[in-house]
């Protein structure tokens, strides 16, 4: 029996832009595992098939095995060998078990830290398992990449913050009122960004939202979508006391929260707290609104530097994820190869065809 | 070999202990990281043991509650401050709040220890025996304790509403209760500190009738004045007039000024104490 070759080989962000990426994006995984179906030299199979990467997985009897794949996917979807080659991915042993590492805790992604890939890689394990085709060795590489991935999320900032505009809204939120579930919160406006926040709220618990909008019907659409209720937009000002969040996003030229009436919704309500965010451009909230008590008001530009500030801590952890990651991939490794009865060779850095077995 | 030390001695401890959970605390957040909450709270727990059982020697030694002179009223300030965050402030669940108090509780034990003259006169059987007056001293000083926290959770609810306000939410920002938190918070505390003096001096008003002469005008001004703005604070909280930044000034100033009138309470003894000159211990 010939020793296993663990290998990935795929495109990703890094190499392919989003033009090439929709080229390569896989329509039908079942077709593909149908052409590779009939390799000997494929022991074990999956696939990661995602908006920012193509990456197959797999366990050859030897380095013929990551061809076969590049071949059946290239003329799968008629992609040329040669320029696939040029902007390819392809590892091999335990630079491919690292890989796997980096892609499931978020190391390697367009957005550092994103939580999405860990389930998009679970998906994929699952997906071969259905299949049948994950063997012993992807089942510990993909259980280690699981185990390594979470202990980096714990332990480092690699996903600390938020870095998306509307998750860093109910993180401020959070800061201010702690749990969303008793805070009432209006969505002003029933454009893009105004919808978003509004599910970004709902998902984290958010249980009182209202969508106020000069389009009543697309404000109902929203509304029905995340079950919230609808406020007539004439009532913005009057009716605002209720509310402790208000999100503002609307393409109205002129001011549509005056601070007057800001300071007449505070003087009903002067303990508790008021939280305006004002994500529209022209700004939507009188900024005189800020200097009040108890009122904290954040414009796109402040909800951006915080996003930004976020996106940068969690790369400035990057360096320290990838120490943690590459000492258990070298644990998976060493393990790999000695239930394989391989010596281990510690001299060549990782991806070297040194490192090729098992 | 712990039956032999010495009250001070188990102070000395329980000071190092408090102050453990304060450099535990300091060395997380300066590794960028949230304190943690179960080796901040385990050197608070260890520490509140050490001082309870040194504070008991003390009170042995004294035949009473050890309230006899300014060092033991600092260090029950402070075991009463401990004795609450046990209490209470565990179910906030911010490492945080844990690392603050121990440094109230490390500030407050090691500077009494530091300070020979705070007990360089130990007085025994200061409440005459009169359990009224133990229970109204204890209490009254137990509620000093309660403004010790409510004047942390201020100082915290004044840093999360900077970094609100002035938008600077990451970093160690990031480790801080919620402002709506903070401000229940220091209203509960308010109201008990409130509510515990207020118990505290009624019973002292039964004595105190009883025998004007026997409370010094000075206490007997500092004591009503700090109970007179921690009710004022609380009434006006209640009603809406004092909010936010100035309410939690307000708290901050109300700790200061019980802090400054234990200087009339130490001045003012009771006639029947026996005073009595001890050096004070390592």
């Amino acid at each position: 029996m010939s020793e296993p070759f663990l290998f990935v080989i795929g495109a990703t962000h890094h190499n392919a832009p989003l033009e090439v990426r929709e080229r390569l994006a896989l329509a039908s995984e079942s077709d593909l595992r149908a052409d590779l179906a009939g390799v000997d030299s494929i022991r074990e199979f999956a696939v990661l098939n995602t908006c920012n990467r193509v990456e197959f997985y797999g366990v050859g009897t030897d380095e013929s095995a990551a061809d076969r794949v590049q071949a059946a996917y290239c003329a799968r979807q008629k992609f040329a060998v040669a320029e696939f080659e040029r902007i390819r991915l392809r590892l091999t042993g335990r630079a491919a078990a690292l890989h796997l590492f980096e892609v499931a805790s978020g190391v390697d992604s367009q957005l550092v830290g994103e939580n999405e890939i860990f389930g998009q890689v679970k998906d994929a394990y699952a997906a071969a398992q259905a299949a049948g085709s994950a063997g012993s060795v992807l089942n510990r590489v993909f259980q280690k990449a699981f185990q390594a991935a979470k202990h980096v999320r714990t332990h480092t900032g690699i996903a600390a913050g938020t870095v998306s505009i509307a998750n860093v809204a109910v993180e401020l939120a959070a800061d201010i009122f702690g749990s969303l579930g008793g805070a009432k919160v209006l969505v002003l406006g029933t454009g893009e960004i105004g919808g978003m926040t509004a599910k970004a709220f709902a998902s984290r618990g958010a249980e009182d939202l209202a969508i106020a909008g000069r389009r009543t019907e697309a404000a109902h659409e929203i509304a029905t979508g995340i079950g919230a209720g609808v406020l007539p937009f004439g009532d913005r000002e009057s009716r605002l006391a209720e509310y402790d969040i208000v999100v503002s996003s609307t393409a109205a030229t002129d001011t549509i929260l005056s601070a007057a009436a800001v300071a007449g919704a505070m003087r009903r309500r002067p303990a508790r707290p008021l939280l305006l965010i004002d994500l529209a451009v022209p700004r939507d909230i009188d900024v005189a609104a800020a200097r009040l008590e108890n009122v904290f008001l954040y414009n796109l530009d402040d909800l951006a530097g915080i996003a930004e500030k976020n996106r940068a801590a969690r790369e400035a952890e990057i360096a320290r994820c990838r120490v943690i990651l590459a000492e258990r991939a070298e644990g998976l490794w060493s393990h790999l190869c000695r239930a394989a009865g391989i010596p281990v060779d510690r001299s060549s850095p990782p991806g070297q065809p040194g490192h090729a077995a098992p | 070999m712990f039956a032999d030390l010495t009250d001070r001695q188990w102070l000395w401890v329980a000071a190092a202990f408090y102050a453990a959970g304060l450099v535990l605390g300091t060395l997380a957040l300066l590794r960028g990281q949230r304190p943690s909450g179960f080796a901040v709270s385990a050197a608070i727990v260890a520490g509140y043991l050490c001082q309870w059982i040194g504070l008991g020697v003390r009170g042995h030694a004294t035949g009473g509650c050890p309230l006899g002179n300014r060092f033991e009223i600092v260090q029950f300030v402070a075991w009463s401050a401990i004795t609450l965050y046990l209490l209470v402030g565990v179910t906030f669940r911010s490492g945080l709040f844990g690392y603050v108090t121990s440094g109230l509780g490390a500030a407050l034990t090691l500077v009494s220890l530091s300070v020979p003259s705070w007990d360089a006169v130990l007085r025994t059987h200061i409440f005459g025996g009169n359990p009224w007056i133990e229970l109204h001293a204890a209490l009254a000083i137990f509620s000093y304790g309660v403004f010790g926290l409510l004047a942390l959770t201020s100082a915290l609810f004044l840093l999360r509403h900077f970094s609100l306000k002035s938008k600077h939410l990451g970093g160690r920002f990031s480790f801080l209760p919620s402002i709506l938190d903070l401000d229940h918070i220091e209203f509960r505390l308010l109201a008990i500190g409130v509510a515990i003096l207020t118990l505290a001096l009624a019973f002292g008003s039964v004595y105190w009738s009883r025998d004007t002469a026997s409370v010094g005008h000075a206490k007997l001004a500092a004591t009503l004045a700090v109970w007179a703005v921690g009710a004022l604070a609380l009434f006006l909280r209640g009603i809406g007039r004092l909010l936010a930044k100035r309410f939690a000034w307000a708290c901050l100033a109300l700790f200061a000024g019980a802090l400054l009138s234990l200087q009339a309470v130490d001045s003012s003894r009771h006639p029947g104490t026996t005073p009595m000159v001890a050096t004070p211990r390592p």
